[in-house]
C-alpha cells in the first residue's frame, strides 16, 4: 500500500461527496455527503502523517514528526460532531416549518 | 457724559423688541406710545450729547471688543463728534415727529400690523443710529445693511400687493449692488491700512500722495456704495418705486435719513476723497447728472409721491455735487435742511392722501387749500424752502453748494442753477395742481375732505418752523452771518480744508450768483403757479413730455440691457447646464449603479445547488491556477 492508494481513495471519496452535494436535493443526503468530504480529508491527513513519520524515523527512531496531522484529525472530528448537531437542528427546524427536507424549497429569501 | 452714547441706539432697539414681540398683545395706543417714546428718549440723550460735544468733549467711546484677529482689531466703538451728533439730532428729531405722525396716519391698520409697523420703524432708527455712530467701517456697515433691510421691510409693508413686494425687492437688490462696493472697499482698506477704525485709516491716509491709485480705487468703491444707498445714477431707480411703502416711511427713510447715509459716509471719509480728486470729479459729475435727470423726470410726474421722490433724488444729487467740489459742510447743511423740508413735504403729501382716501394722482385733486388749511400752509413753506427762496432754509444750503460749485467750475454752476430752476418749477406745479384751482375728485371724496388730526398737523407745523428757520445756522459771511455750522463742524473737516486751496469768490460775484439763482427760481415759481392753478395738465403728455413722464425709459432700458440678458443666461443655465449637465451626471451615476445591481442580482437565485456549484467551480479554478499557472 503506497501513499498513492490512499490519495486515490481520498480523492474518490471527496468527489463522491461533491457530486452528491451538487446533485441531490435531499438535505440529509447533502449533509451526509459533506461528512463524506470531511472524512476524505481526514483520511488524507492520517495517511500523510504516517508517511512523514516513517520517513523521519529512519534517521531518528525517537522522532515525533507527522503526529500533528493525526492530532488535526481529532480536532476535525470534534468540530464535525459539533457541526452535525447544529446542522441536524437546522434540518429539524426546516422540516417543522416546511414539512419538507428539500433544499430547493429554501429559495424564498430571494423575494 | 459721552459714555451715555450707548443709550441712543439702545432705546429704539428696546422699542423694536417690545413692539415686535408683543404685537399680538399690545393695544394700538400702547404701541404708539412705546414706539414714539423710545425715539423721544433717544432724542433727549442726543441733545445731551450734542451740547456735550459743543462744549468740546468729542471722542470715541469703546463698548467692547468686537473682532480681534491677529493684528486686525475692530472694537465695537461709537464715534461721538460734531458730525455724528448733528446726524443724531436729525435722525431722532425728525424720526420722533414722523413716529407721532404715524400714530394717526396708520390708525386704520389692525393692532397686529400696527405694532409690526412701529417695530420696523424702531429697528430702522436703531440701524441708522448704528450707521452714524460707528467708529469704524464695520459698525457703519452693520447699520448700512440694517437700514437696507428695514427699507425692504417697510416698502413691502403692505405685502399682499404684488407690486409693492416687487418694489421692495427692487430696492433691496439695488442696495445690495451698492453694498457690494462698500464691502470691497472695506476689505481693501483692511489690506491697505490694516485697520477699519476711522481714526487709524484717516491718519494713515493723510500721509499718502494725492490721487494715489489705491485711494482712488477705495473711494470709488465707497462711492458705489453711496450711489446705491443714496439713489444716484446708476442705482437711483429704486427710490421712486419705494413710494409703495406708507407715506411716513417715505418721509423718514426715503427723504430724511436713510438716503443721506451715502452723504454721511463720504463726509465722514472726507479726507480720503480730498486726497483723490479724480473720484471727487466723478462724484460731482454723477451728482450733477442725477440732479438734472431726476428734476426733468419730476416735471412730468402725476403721482404726488413720485414728484417728491424724484425731487429727493435730485436734491441728493446736489449734496453729492457739494461733496464732489469739496463743500463738505455745504453737503451736510443741505442734508439737514433737506431732512426738514422733505420730511415736511412728504408728511404734507401724506396728509393730502389721507384726506383724499388714498388717492395719489394730483390730476384728481385741486382746490384743497380750503379744506386742508394747515396742510396747505405747511406744504407751501416746504415748497418755498426747497425752491431756494430766501430766507427759508433751502436757500442757504443750496446756495452754499452752488457757490462752491461755481468756484470749481462755471459749468457746474450753470447746470446746478438749471436744476434749481426746474426744482422750483415742478414743486410749484405740484403745489398749484394740488391746492389751487377747482376740486376735480368725486363728490364722495369732496364730501369727506377733512383736515388731518392733531397728531398729524403738529409734526407738520414743527417741521415747517424748522424748514423755515434752520437755514440761519449757516448764514454765510457774505450775508453778514458767521456760519455757525461751519465752525461747529470744522474739526471733522479740518484735514480736508488744509489740503484744499479754495479760491475765494469776491462778494460781488457771490451776490450776483445768488441773485441770479433766486430770480430764476422766482420766475419759475410764478410761471408754474399762473399756468397750473387755472389749467392743470389733465391729459397724458405727448411728444417729449411722454419721454419724461416715462422717466426717460430708464427702467425699460435697465430691463432690456440687464434684466432680460440675466434672465436669458439663467434660463440657459437652468435648462441646459443644470438639467442636462449636472442632473445628467448625478442621475447617470444612479442609473449605472441601478443597472449593475440588476445584473448582479441574477446571481442570487436562492438555489443552494447553484451556490455550491459556483463555489466548487471557483475552488477548482483556484486549484488549477495554483497548479498550472503559477
Amino acid at each position: 500500500m503506497t501513499i498513492n492508494h490512499y490519495i486515490f481513495l481520498s480523492v474518490a471519496l471527496f468527489c463522491i461527496g461533491i457530486i452528491g452535494v451538487l446533485t441531490r436535493r435531499n438535505v440529509i443526503i447533502i449533509f451526509m455527503c459533506i461528512e463524506l468530504m470531511f472524512n476524505a480529508v481526514n483520511l488524507l491527513l492520517v495517511a500523510f502523517s504516517k508517511m512523514h513519520y516513517l520517513a523521519a524515523s529512519v534517521v531518528d527512531p525517537a522522532t515525533t514528526a507527522g503526529t500533528d496531522g493525526q492530532l488535526f484529525v481529532f480536532f476535525i472530528m470534534v468540530v464535525a460532531a459539533a457541526e452535525v448537531s447544529v446542522g441536524l437542528a437546522i434540518i429539524v427546524m426546516m422540516y417543522r416549518n416546511t414539512h419538507s427536507i428539500d433544499a430547493s424549497f429554501l429559495n424564498r429569501l430571494k423575494h | 457724559m459721552s459714555t451715555l452714547v450707548y443709550l441712543v441706539p439702545l432705546f429704539p432697539l428696546i422699542g423694536f423688541l417690545i413692539n415686535g414681540l408683543g404685537r399680538k398683545r399690545l393695544s394700538k395706543s400702547l404701541t404708539g406710545i412705546i414706539g414714539s417714546g423710545v425715539i423721544l428718549a433717544s432724542f433727549i440723550v442726543s441733545l445731551i450729547l450734542f451740547f456735550d460735544v459743543k462744549a468740546g468733549h468729542a471722542g470715541v467711546v469703546k463698548l467692547f471688543d468686537f473682532i480681534s484677529i491677529g493684528k486686525l482689531d475692530i472694537p465695537f466703538a461709537f464715534q461721538v463728534d460734531q458730525l455724528s451728533s448733528i446726524f443724531l439730532l436729525i435722525i431722532t428729531g425728525v424720526g420722533f415727529l414722523i413716529h407721532v405722525y404715524s400714530t394717526a396716519y396708520m390708525h386704520e391698520e389692525n393692532s397686529d400690523h400696527y405694532a409690526r409697523y412701529f417695530a420696523y420703524l424702531n429697528l430702522f432708527i436703531f440701524s441708522m443710529l448704528l450707521l452714524v455712530l460707528g467708529a469704524n467701517y464695520l459698525i457703519m456697515f452693520i447699520g448700512w445693511e440694517g437700514v437696507g433691510l428695514c427699507s425692504y421691510l417697510l416698502i413691502g409693508y403692505w405685502f399682499k400687493n404684488n407690486d409693492y413686494t416687487n418694489a421692495a425687492k427692487k430696492a433691496f437688490i439695488m442696495n445690495r449692488i451698492g453694498d457690494f462696493g462698500f464691502l470691497l472697499a472695506a476689505f481693501w482698506i483692511i489690506q491697505q491700512f490694516g485697520s477699519l477704525n476711522f481714526a487709524d485709516v484717516f491718519s494713515n491716509a493723510s500721509g499718502m500722495q494725492m490721487n494715489d491709485k489705491v485711494l482712488v480705487g477705495i473711494t470709488l468703491l465707497l462711492f458705489l456704495g453711496a450711489t446705491g444707498k443714496s439713489a444716484q445714477i446708476p442705482l437711483y431707480t429704486w427710490l421712486p418705486d419705494a413710494m409703495a411703502g406708507p407715506t411716513p416711511v417715505s418721509a423718514l427713510i426715503h427723504a430724511a435719513t436713510m438716503v443721506t447715509a451715502g452723504i454721511y459716509m463720504i463726509a465722514r471719509s472726507n479726507i480720503l476723497y480730498t486726497l483723490a480728486p479724480t473720484t471727487q470729479g466723478v462724484v460731482a459729475v454723477i451728482g450733477l447728472a442725477t440732479a438734472i435727470l431726476a428734476a426733468t423726470i419730476a416735471i412730468k410726474q402725476n403721482d404726488i409721491k413720485k414728484v417728491l421722490a424724484y425731487s429727493t433724488v435730485s436734491q441728493l444729487g446736489y449734496m453729492f455735487l457739494g461733496l464732489g467740489v469739496g463743500a463738505y459742510t455745504g453737503a451736510v447743511f443741505h442734508v439737514m435742511t433737506h431732512a426738514f423740508f422733505k420730511a415736511l413735504l412728504f408728511l404734507g403729501a401724506g396728509s393730502v392722501i389721507h384726506a383724499m382716501h388714498h388717492e395719489q394722482d394730483i390730476r384728481k385733486m385741486g382746490g384743497l387749500k380750503k379744506a386742508l388749511p394747515v396742510t396747505h400752509i405747511t406744504f407751501l413753506i416746504g415748497c418755498i424752502a426747497i425752491a431756494g427762496i430766501p430766507p427759508l432754509s433751502g436757500f442757504f444750503s443750496k446756495d452754499e453748494i452752488l457757490a462752491a460749485a461755481f468756484s470749481a467750475s462755471t459749468v457746474y454752476w450753470v447746470i446746478g442753477v438749471l436744476g434749481a430752476v426746474m426744482t422750483a418749477f415742478y414743486m410749484f406745479r405740484l403745489y398749484a395742481t394740488t391746492f389751487l384751482g377747482k376740486f376735480r375728485g368725486t363728490h364722495e371724496q369732496e364730501h369727506h375732505l377733512h383736515e388731518s388730526p392733531k397728531a398729524m398737523t403738529i409734526p407738520l407745523i414743527v417741521l415747517a418752523i424748522l424748514a423755515a428757520i434752520s437755514g440761519f445756522i449757516g448764514v454765510p459771511a457774505v450775508l453778514g452771518g458767521s456760519h455757525e455750522l461751519e465752525h461747529f463742524l470744522a474739526p471733522v473737516f479740518a484735514g480736508s480744508v488744509k489740503l484744499q486751496h479754495p479760491h475765494e469768490i469776491n462778494h460781488n460775484t457771490e451776490y450776483m450768483l445768488m441773485g441770479a439763482s433766486v430770480a430764476l427760481a422766482a420766475i419759475a415759481i410764478l410761471y408754474a403757479v399762473s399756468r397750473f392753478s387755472k389749467k392743470p395738465e389733465l391729459n397724458d403728455a405727448g411728444g417729449f413730455g411722454k419721454v419724461l413722464e416715462n422717466k426717460w425709459y430708464i427702467d425699460e432700458l435697465y430691463d432690456a440691457v440687464i434684466v432680460k440678458p440675466l434672465r436669458g443666461i439663467s434660463a440657459f443655465l437652468n435648462n441646459v447646464v443644470e438639467r442636462l449637465g449636472i442632473d445628467g451626471v448625478v442621475n447617470g451615476v444612479g442609473r449605472i449603479v441601478h443597472y449593475g445591481s440588476r445584473q448582479l442580482r441574477l446571481l442570487q437565485s436562492g438555489q443552494v445547488g447553484a451556490y455550491i456549484l459556483i463555489m466548487v467551480v471557483a475552488a477548482l479554478a483556484l486549484f488549477i491556477i495554483q497548479l498550472f499557472v503559477l
